[in-house]
């Protein structure tokens, strides 16, 4: 039994395992004719010589009472607190119990030892259990003895990956990511337009895996994803391989964790994992987007769990991608575009930059197919050894680009009635054979860097490209 | 016996709402149909013989498009559809 504050009189919390409460007992012993209450953090037999001590284990008293160490001694009177004195200290436990040869023979000053209720984790649990959460989402009772990771499944909450269980304790550290309040409303979540809430997102993303420190970036990506450029509707609902790829700018990737490097799209980076994923979930989860339902992919791609990367800013010679898009390159930013899967481009041979763009030519040319020039976009990402072609020749990154997009054209004559491209022509355009149309006409080619130091490859992520469906970039607040 | 563990909802908390179809006509006669073009290559072409075939029979037709097929229909087209027609037909063609 926890055992019921007084409303008059003096209050201690102490543990057995505190040395300062071993020694302070002869002291307590004098305050037990006073009445003084006694609650122990961690053994309710303790100090063995006293009567009636109140068991706290649970630290349901010390949390309310708001204990960070033991020995507190407190004075109560009609019952608010008047007086306490933290650790043990002759003068002022002789002060505030008004007895003035309390402690005789004992240490003048010991300060102490840390509460139980500042161990790693207790706030939140403790928060969760006595504390005004101030959460709102509704509570589901799982069975005591439920495996709550299959009553995730048994829901529907999860991507086809076990979830991370979303209690109370998880969501209310998840919380402490931001100083977002949880009732913040972010938006309406398609499909079904929904509202998305700061609390929403912290518990969507408990499931996916994150870290507290990701919630400004997670925030910051279900703000960019609700940007109408960007159309997360279309993504989402599509029959194409498309889904939201979330790529990170600035200080806060490394501050996070983040991989630019080696194996940069594929796995074992928990920000990289958990982030994406958590947009994922919520459209799922808030949204109402089931794939197979409203979502119409007829292939979708592995990346519809998570494809989430930072962008490599390493070397300063080029440009980065948020900085071409107006951010400085101090800021932190997200960057959504839709996209699919990552086609690697090999070219082990090629030294000159003008060998090195003509093989990302040919590649980029196939995107979607040879002759599509119409909802085509494609970020093209160079990897470190194709890097350096280009920092040896003193090229710029927006070199590059003008020399590939002169010779990204298709010649309307080769386009052949009847097949792909051709519906995509206008009647001028079909009239005049020797017309070039941009590959990307309705979209854009993009570089941005990433991927390992060693290798000489490049990678082309394909996404639509149209004016219906465009990459977004937005700064996270700092 | 412990007590129950506490999960949060990550959903939106709603409940679908189940609406029964509306009856749909045995005859077209009358009612005016709507052919809504979602703004994909070709499907004017099929939606242009969808409304041959029905004007030869007498009835009326009126059409719409969407301004991108990626994006959902604006609220405006869509009341305006509900409000002319008692009939819509929304059409892909690739």
């Amino acid at each position: 039994m926890s055992g019921t504050l007084p409303t008059d009189g003096l209050v201690v919390v102490v543990k057995r395992d505190c040395p300062t409460c071993t020694t302070i007992v002869p002291a307590l012993e004098a305050l037990a004719a006073d009445g003084i209450t006694i609650y122990s953090q961690d053994d309710p037999a303790f100090p063995e010589s006293m009567d009636g001590v109140n068991d706290d284990r649970e630290l349901e008293t010390s949390y309310h009472l708001g204990i960070n160490i033991v020995p507190t001694l407190i004075r109560l009177k009609d019952g608010k607190e008047v007086d306490r004195a933290i650790g043990w200290n002759q003068g002022e436990w002789r002060a505030l119990t008004g007895i003035s040869d309390l402690g005789e023979g004992l240490p003048e000053n010991r300060p102490g030892c840390g509460s139980l209720t500042e161990e790693p984790g207790a706030e939140y649990r403790l928060k969760a259990r006595y504390g005004n959460t101030g959460l709102n989402a509704r509570k589901v009772a799982i069975p005591h003895d439920a495996d709550p990771v299959e009553a995730c499944y048994e829901r529907g909450w999860t991507d086809g990956m076990p979830v991370t269980p979303p209690t109370e304790e998880r969501v209310l550290r998840m919380l402490d990511g931001t100083n977002r309040a949880p009732d913040e409303e972010i938006g309406l979540l398609p499909p079904n337009f929904m509202p998305c809430t700061v609390e929403k997102i912290a518990i969507n993303a408990v499931m996916a895996g994150c870290l507290p420190e990701y919630m400004p970036v997670v925030i910051t990506m279900v703000e960019a994803s609700l940007i109408q450029e960007f159309n997360l509707h279309g993504n989402l609902a599509t029959t194409n391989a498309v889904g939201p790829v979330v790529m990170v700018n600035g200080p806060i990737a490394d501050k996070i964790g983040m991989n630019k490097k080696k194996n940069v799209f594929g796995q074992g980076n928990r920000a990289h994992a958990a982030i994406g994923r958590t947009l994922q979930l919520l459209v799922r989860n808030v949204g109402g987007g089931i794939p197979g339902e409203i979502d119409r992919a007829v292939f979708g791609n592995p990346g519809k769990y998570s494809f989430c990367f930072a962008e490599d800013d390493t070397d300063p010679r080029w440009t980065t991608y948020a900085e071409d898009q107006g951010f400085s390159r101090d800021a932190s930013t997200v960057t959504l575009f839709p996209g699919d899967g990552v086609t690697p481009i090999i070219d082990h041979i090629s030294r000159e930059p003008e060998d090195l763009c003509q093989t990302y030519i040919n590649s980029l040319l196939a995107t979607y197919n040879r002759w599509q020039v119409n909802e085509v976009g494609a970020f093209l990402v160079i990897g470190g050894e194709h890097q350096q072609v280009f920092y040896n020749a003193g090229w710029s990154k927006q070199q590059v680009l003008a020399y590939l997009d002169e010779r990204l054209k298709i010649r309307v004559g080769d386009v052949v009635p009847g097949r792909s491209g051709w519906g995509g022509l206008t009647e001028e355009e079909r009239a005049d054979p020797d017309r070039l149309l941009p590959k990307f006409r309705t979209g854009k080619l993009n570089i941005i860097r990433a991927g390992g130091a060693a290798g000489k490859y490049s990678a082309i992520i394909s996404g639509i490209g149209s004016a219906g469906m465009m990459p977004v970039t937005k700064e996270i607040a700092p | 016996m412990s007590p129950d563990q506490i999960l949060l909802d990550p959903t939106s908390e709603i409940s679908p709402e189940k609406k029964p179809k509306i009856d749909r006509p045995v005859k077209l006669d009358g009612l005016t149909v709507g052919l809504l073009d979602i703004n994909k290559p070709r499907g004017d072409e099929f939606l242009d013989r969808i409304e041959e075939l029905l004007s030869e029979k007498g009835i009326c037709v009126n059409r719409y498009k969407k301004e991108r097929f990626s994006r959902v229909a604006a609220p405006e087209l869509r009341s305006q559809i509900a409000e002319e027609c008692q009939v819509a037909i929304e059409a892909l063609a690739d």
